[in-house]
């Protein structure tokens, strides 16, 4: 089956799942948006137990999307894997280490015997919060603005600051779409509580915090889009492969890409559709607004990497020399293993269908500290 | 390239690969122990059982959060510390770490929530099928990251690309069912069943020795016993067959194992030894031992199940033995010299447009392409690893795996007989076995990885070449940020095993 289609069609392919995995990451980050509000929400012991328990149940989707993504973009695409991996050192050490510090603290947060007690744990998951959404927020946006790094002839890459993708995030345009991503987290998660969460006064703060994040959310992701639309991008010529700037280049993949763009439009009408919703008639809607505004988030993301991939575009771009810039076709593994993982990626729907399943079952009912106190397996 | 960046990176993967397997294999053989506690009560109904099942599950539970917690670190490592190696051989390598993501871990993970917090919530069937899930899952895990591993000790099913400068994947199922493949998974696995046994027999001989939650000692143990017993026996056939593959593909790694300097036939196995203190210079002989217990014949027929084999040793195989058609490996560094070369010929050829050249350069490459790793040694003696850590590993892998068949054997007798609740000396021992089984895992992978020095792909890659373009001071900076962080939460993790274990079942919250 795969076997037909020509080379370039499988890159395009695998560029399509890795933006799908990227795009379920992001809506998946409500995890870490929750984990900065456990305190803003949670005013006394019981109630912060209740809200580590509601996100406790979720944080290894998050944690294993975020495994997956980075193994489906090394099987796939192993040049970027090495250049950014091994050249923004500091970036995704950084990320990397905020996410060791989370996968234990829910299971050691309130264990007996935990020598560093409950609020270190809290503070991790804060940390990995905080940094885990606006890093990744901002190493993603590099797709846009580029990088300082070099390949020779070998495709061995070399990364050309010393801070080692640090300076990614003194750019206006990478720290605009971190913040929005940290505060898109933050929505998420409040939705999420409210769908979730039995507990009046925890509902009440959720729904008073919900515009406290949206705004935010709203005001850096405009800031962010509108910097794309207007700025010059990485254009390859689909003839010599010779890369080049071009004005408008993203505005003009999103015109020359109706499709994505509509999927833009249509993600973006939904995430805020979802906030709109819950804020404005939260008595009968307030149980989908998770729903609407992650799959907003989901087809924004998905939009967003076409953008920054199709359409002859540099996705990772080098602005230390633009010729060493990857694209979807330098960048991809050989025909052969592209082919191969297309067949494995027909399990991505199996995986979703049993996702699904389980989710339903484990969140079918509202969790409150009545069932948490009968609950044998606790954060 | 600088040295001590390599040594660097080195230390930061050893280290990191080290506290993952210190977690790994316990999830991978409680969570099959697990599965056979709650499949007894769905089948019996009989809520001690359940108990039971669920204590151990805590258990696993705080296992298995630090476990994912090193482990990411791992992936994530091979494009920060070792960027040359994610692109020289991602074509094949990624293939499986993106097969685990999607086919494994998932399911693991999202079966996981069924298992911890499922119990009220769906049906007694759903939840054992979620338990076995979950354990089917981790070891389906653990099945893609050992293919990739088994496929860097001896890589097949590939063809090297001139123009894109790297190794690309011919035969997916040449990687995943390769000999290596199938024995390293076996092996490591079974290595996990039998810690994970011993763990659950020592912390269950610990409530023994305090007359504490008997039922639950008694029958874990039971449990534990049977299947440490039958996996000990799996062990052994899967550990021999692993020594002969080695002896096919890594003699060298084979030679230092034995710390045999000069080959023979009817080669004699070290069953004990102790090494001069620099066995691994350039003058090492073969009777740098101070004293040594051997087998006759024995090394001859595990390598070769022939006793009159020739089994090549370390001067063989680095200074050549052309009775025995070895080259030596300073031939090899001339051909692997000559490949990098006629790489870059060709390349040049190409940018000039100069199709001969380019042609002569490629049947240069395609001549030397199986020494091109050796082109980046500086002298022959670099292809050897450190011999005394390779030696002793293996001794006290292969002794300590002895001793848990005879600890396995005694518990299933004593089980069976109903005489284990009287045995303090053998609560005693069950309890310091613990970690000592950890320790046996540990040195297994010390074999395999230290063993295998120089390469990081065998031949074909040595370490030097792989690593990452970084400042040696960035690695230094999070190998020590990695080392306490993992060391305070191994801590942790100790003292919250320990504690959940004191308060045992009857305690709300404690299963």
């Amino acid at each position: 089956m795969f076997e037909q289609l020509s080379y370039t069609a499988l890159q395009q392919y695998w560029w399509i799942i890795v933006s799908l995995l990227g795009s379920l990451l992001v809506f998946l980050l409500f995890v870490q948006g929750g984990q900065t509000l456990v305190y803003r929400l949670g005013k006394d012991e019981t109630q912060r137990t209740l809200i580590v328990n509601v996100l406790g149940r979720k944080w290894e989707f998050t944690f294993t999307t975020l495994v997956t993504f980075g193994g489906a973009f090394f099987a796939s695409f192993p040049l970027f894997y090495s250049t950014s991996f091994g050249g923004a050192y500091w970036v995704w050490m950084i990320i990397l280490f905020a996410f060791v510090i989370q996968a234990v603290s829910y299971e050691f947060r309130s264990k007996p015997g935990n020598f560093l007690g409950k609020r270190t744990f809290e503070t991790f998951l804060f940390i990995n919060g905080l940094l885990g959404t606006i890093l990744l927020g901002a190493a993603v946006s590099t797709f846009f603005t580029g990088s300082q790094f070099s390949v020779d002839e070998n495709h061995f890459s070399r990364w050309e600051t010393a801070t080692h993708g640090l300076e990614a995030a003194f750019n206006v345009q990478n720290l605009s779409l971190g913040l929005a991503v940290f505060f898109l987290a933050r929505t998420l998660a409040v939705l999420y509580f409210i769908q979730n969460i039995d507990h009046p006064e925890i509902i009440q703060r959720a729904r008073r915090q919900l515009l406290f994040d949206a705004i935010p959310f709203v005001v850096f992701f405009l800031l962010f889009t509108v910097l794309l639309l207007l700025k010059d991008g990485f254009a390859v010529d689909p003839q010599t492969g010779i890369v080049s700037m071009e004005r408008f280049k993203y505005l003009h993949n999103f015109l020359q890409m109706p499709v994505v763009a509509g999927i833009f439009l249509t993600g973006v009408i939904l995430v805020l559709l979802g906030i709109l919703r819950t804020v404005i008639c939260f008595e009968k809607c307030h149980d989908k607004g998770i729903w609407v505004s992650g799959t907003g988030t989901v087809l924004t993301v998905f939009a967003l990497f076409l953008v920054a991939g199709f359409n002859h575009t540099a996705f990772y771009p080098s602005t230390y020399d633009l010729q060493s810039s990857l694209t979807i076709g330098n960048s991809s593994s050989s025909r052969y293993t592209l082919t191969v993982m297309s067949y494995v990626s027909l399990f991505v729907p199996v995986v979703l269908a049993y996702i699904f399943y389980t989710w339903r079952a484990i969140n079918r009912k509202k969790t409150n500290v009545e069932e948490l106190d009968r609950e044998s397996h606790k954060y | 390239m600088d040295v001590s960046l390599v040594d660097w990176s080195r230390a930061q993967f050893a280290l990191t690969a080290i506290y993952h397997w210190f977690f790994v294999p316990l999830t991978l053989g409680l969570s099959f122990i697990v599965a056979f506690m709650e499949t007894i009560y769905v089948r019996t109904g009989n809520e001690e059982w359940k108990k039971i099942t669920k204590f151990w599950m805590t258990l696993f539970g705080i296992n298995f959060a630090i476990g994912v917690a090193t482990g990411i670190i791992l992936e994530f490592e091979f494009g920060t510390n070792w960027s040359n190696y994610s692109w020289f051989v991602g074509d094949i390598f990624g293939a499986p770490l993106a097969v685990e993501g999607i086919m494994a871990f998932f399911l693991e993970s999202t079966f996981i929530a069924v298992m911890f917090f499922g119990w009220n919530k769906v049906g007694k069937r759903f939840h054992l099928a979620s338990t076995w899930l979950v354990a089917i899952g981790a070891n389906l895990s653990a099945l893609w990251i050992l293919v990739a591993n088994a496929w860097m000790q001896y890589p097949v099913g590939m063809h090297f690309n001139p123009d894109t400068a790297r190794n690309e994947m011919l035969n997916f199922w040449d990687v995943l069912l390769s000999p290596v493949a199938i024995n390293k998974f076996l092996h490591t696995v079974q290595s996990g069943y039998v810690l994970a046994s011993v763990f659950v027999i020592g912390v269950s001989s610990w409530y023994l020795l305090k007359n504490r939650e008997v039922t639950l000692a008694t029958r874990s143990m039971k449990v534990a016993g049977i299947f440490g017993l039958v996996m000990s026996v799996f062990i052994i056939i899967s550990g021999d067959s692993s020594a002969r593959l080695m002896a096919r593909h890594q003699p060298v790694k084979f030679a230092a194992m034995e710390n045999l300097y000069e080959g023979r036939t009817n080669a004699p196995l070290v069953a004990f030894g102790i090494l001069h203190a620099d066995p691994a210079d350039s003058t090492h002989k073969k009777e740098n031992f101070i004293t040594r217990i051997e087998i006759p014949d024995f090394l001859s027929y595990m390598a070769f199940l022939d006793v009159n084999a020739y089994v090549p040793g370390i001067r063989d195989l680095i200074h050549g033995n052309p009775a025995q058609q070895i080259m030596p490996v300073s031939l090899k560094m001339e051909k692997g010299r000559s490949a990098i070369a006629a790489l870059r010929d060709y390349k040049a050829a190409k940018r000039q447009n100069d199709i001969a050249k380019a042609d002569t350069a490629l049947n240069v490459l395609k001549e030397n392409i199986h020494y091109f790793g050796y082109g980046y040694l500086s002298k022959p003696t670099d292809a050897v690893p450190p011999i005394p850590l390779t030696f002793y590993s293996f001794r006290g892998m292969v002794g300590l795996g002895f001793w848990f068949i005879m600890l396995f054997l005694l518990t299933v007798v004593f089980v069976l007989r109903k005489r284990v609740e009287h045995k303090k000396w053998f609560h005693i021992l069950a309890i310091l076995s613990i970690p000592l089984a950890y320790l046996a895992t540990q040195m297994g992978w010390i074999v395999a990885e230290v063993g295998r020095q120089p390469w990081v792909i065998q031949d074909m890659m040595p370490t030097v070449a792989a690593v990452s373009a970084i400042e040696t001071s960035s690695v230094i900076v999070t190998f020590i940020l990695f080392a306490v962080t993992f060391t305070v939460l191994l801590i942790a993790e100790i003292m919250i095993m320990v504690k959940q274990i004191k308060k045992g079942t009857n305690e709300r919250g404690a299963h």
